[in-house]
């Protein structure tokens, strides 16, 4: 029997779990001790904020929230790796990402805290609010990525999907419009083991789910998605191929969800501890310090000193969020259109009326 | 100028709307060389290039969703769903995304796209050919749902729906795309989308349809002018909004109602069109309301259909049961 076609999925990971240079052909920017520092501090800047925001959920200050803890290096290193211009088309748990992009953690406050306004947020104008469908941003990615290349505007399109999402049609419509029209499109599945209560494993028979991919013609790689080095790295090399107009990349970022999947979920009920200590020891966070405590660019002072400010950043946001005042009742009526057909503004003046009683 | 059918007036207001603003492009099945199924593209890619004339994959799940994303970043997508029937996987997108984009961001980002659709029965077409749907989306706020059912109005209609800064589903009645032809100027003129259309004033009875239906409603008022009877006939065209005002006018006139749809008739839109005749009219009737529409079964391959749909008849008799109270 002859070959169709054979292929090959690459891994890229510079720090492994303990935080040793398993690979000396470092990027650019791990080199600078400014830039690898800076990263650092967005990562831990992050945690800080989900903390408070778990917090803020347990003592009824804040609706279900999606904790990203675990993920700070997938999320920082996406956000970090494009540009302002391109688009970011994040699920709901990527708040790293969006923080590098200028969104503000108050923002991710109020829209878990019940209010539209979260959505319209200070990130770039273009960026797409959180999605909660699952896999449908993957999609509007894609129709971004056309748009950009329609209008021949060096700009990419770059999604987030879970390793659940990875099973919808939607993402593999993605991934196919993707490589039908060779769209300046990055998908960035990150893989942190658990949709819910179910297990990657169960989600498909594939040995990666970078290989996700192949099929729609997208260049793929999976990577060590708690290596901030690696997903950094890796995202920069899907963008720059994308903005160069050499097609679309799937990369998984195989990490692990640290939390429950939100507050509402208890993650005790289906998975071990065992399970969960074991994931602790490969955490990005610790991985990184370790890495630049070694090379003395870093210090448990100035860790100490830095989780103080990114606290006190923190409470800041908390404080802002909190001080929000309700919508006024009008505001449910008046962004459902450009301009309120009759009906709606008929109905609008009811409501107030019957406020006003 | 030249006399055009129902669906080459809307290959008349595409192009148009093409040549005036370069962000509208469409995208589709077979929309391109093939000029889509029905035609509607035919003649457009020459003059737009596949750039603006895009044949997607098979998927509705992708059109739907590409046209989202277009759609947020600047562009103007007129979407085709190649039937009705085929148009439930865009759902996800049209009512979790391109309905409430500009609500759920404070109108930071927004969705002007329209979704064109062929739809309805009796044209003999195969399963899932032939259904009438609109009642699902005249329930999702953030939508314009809008059904054309001539020539001229459908130019007019589709230029505003493209115009429209937020998403329309904008249904075709396939069944008389080619019924007949009549001059549509391609003046760049809109209609609005938020009002009916009086076809034919009376005085006896109002009848009130969309679509097709606007066919065997015509043809009804016509046979009962010979019988002395007066039927005022409104095309509703958006039935989302709902221009009821103009129904209401033609209620006061009338005393007497008779709503035509081929959609199943439980919570068909004539069911709103009665609840609101019930609550702001109620005093203006003197018989009660009647419905002539489709049944509450799947529409039936294509040897049975023309028994599910309305007929002339079938909307006579309801004349004369309205007309028979006093």
């Amino acid at each position: 029997m002859g070959n169709a076609v054979r292929f090959e999925i690459d891994y890229l990971q510079y720090l492994d779990a303990d935080g040793q240079l398993q690979n000396p052909d470092l990027p650019e920017f791990a080199r600078d001790r400014a830039q690898l520092v800076g990263l650092y501090q967005e990562m831990l800047k992050v945690r800080c904020f989900d903390a408070k925001a778990v917090a803020l959920q347990r003592t009824g200050k804040l609706g279900t929230y999606a904790s990203c803890v675990g993920h700070e290096a997938a999320h920082v290193g996406i956000g970090s790796g494009m540009h302002i211009d391109d688009v970011l088309a994040p699920s709901y748990r990527e708040y790293g990402a969006q923080f590098v992009r200028g969104v503000k953690p108050r923002e991710v406050l109020l829209y878990w805290g019940g209010d539209e306004r979260g959505s319209d947020f200070s990130g770039p104008a273009h960026d797409f609010a959180w999605c909660v469908p699952i896999g449908t941003q993957c999609l509007h990615a894609a129709g971004a990525a056309m748009a950009f290349k329609l209008r021949d505007e060096p700009r990419v399109a770059v999604a987030c999907v879970g390793d659940g999402g990875s099973s919808k049609t939607d993402t593999n419509a993605a991934i196919n419009a993707a490589g039908a029209y060779g769209l300046p499109f990055v998908l960035c599945i990150i893989n942190n083991q658990w949709a819910i209560s179910v297990p990657r494993d169960s989600q498909t028979g594939a040995e990666t789910l970078a290989q996700k991919g192949l099929a729609g013609g997208l260049e793929c790689l999976q990577v060590d998605g708690n290596d901030i080095i690696a997903v950094k790295a890796a995202v920069e090399f899907a963008v720059k191929r994308a903005r160069h107009g050499h097609g679309g990349t799937v990369l998984e970022l195989i990490t692990y969800r640290l939390s429950d999947h939100t507050t509402a979920d208890d993650a005790r009920r289906y998975r071990d501890d065992e399970q969960v200590k074991q994931a602790w020891t490969r955490e990005p966070v610790k991985r990184l310090k370790n890495y630049l405590m070694a090379k003395s660019w870093w210090s448990e002072q100035e860790e100490q000193d830095w989780i103080v400010h990114s606290n006190a950043l923190a409470d800041v946001e908390v404080d802002a969020y909190l001080a929000t005042t309700v919508q006024p009742l009008e505001s449910m009526f008046d962004y459902l259109y450009a301009e309120a057909p009759h009906d709606v503004a008929e109905q609008r003046a009811q409501a107030l009326a019957w406020e006003k009683r | 100028m030249a006399a055009l059918t129902l669906i080459e007036a809307l290959t008349q207001a595409m192009a148009h709307e093409m040549r005036a603003d370069a962000s509208v492009l469409v995208l589709g099945e077979d929309v391109g060389v093939n000029g889509g199924v029905f035609r509607a593209t035919s003649g457009l890619i020459q003059e737009f290039g596949p750039e603006r004339i895009i044949d997607t994959p098979l998927d509705e799940t992708t059109i739907a969703g590409l046209a989202v994303g277009l759609a947020a970043q600047g562009m103007k997508p007129i979407a085709e769903a190649q039937f009705d029937g085929f148009m439930y996987p865009m759902v996800d997108h049209i009512i979790c995304h391109a309905a409430r984009m500009r609500n759920r961001t404070r109108g930071r980002l927004s969705c002007p796209m329209v979704l064109r659709v062929p739809w309805g029965g009796g044209i003999r077409a195969p399963e899932h050919h032939s259904e009438a749907n609109e009642s699902i989306f005249t329930n999702v706020p953030g939508l314009r749902v809008v059904i054309p059912s001539s020539p001229q109005r459908a130019y007019g209609l589709l230029l505003a729906a493209i115009r429209d800064p937020d998403p329309v589903i904008f249904f075709e009645p396939k069944r008389i795309y080619r019924q007949y032809k009549e001059e549509v100027p391609d003046d760049g003129e809109a209609l609005p989308l938020d009002v009916c259309f009086v076809l034919r004033d009376g005085s006896d009875v109002t009848l009130v349809t969309w679509g097709s239906q606007v066919k065997e409603t015509l043809e009804a008022a016509e046979a009962l002018d010979k019988q002395g009877i007066s039927a005022e006939v409104i095309d509703v065209a958006t039935i989302k909004p709902l221009d009821f005002d103009t129904i209401h006018e033609s209620v006061k006139k009338t005393g007497r109602c008779v709503i035509v749809h081929e959609a199943p008739r439980t919570a068909g839109f004539g069911a709103e069109i009665a609840a609101q005749l019930a609550e702001k009219a109620m005093f203006d009737l003197v018989a009660p309301v009647e419905r002539v529409t489709g049944y509450d079964t799947h529409i039936p391959l294509f040897r049975l259909e023309m028994k599910y749909l309305p007929s002339v008849e079938k909307i006579i008799a309801a004349v004369k049961r309205t007309l028979a109270v006093s």
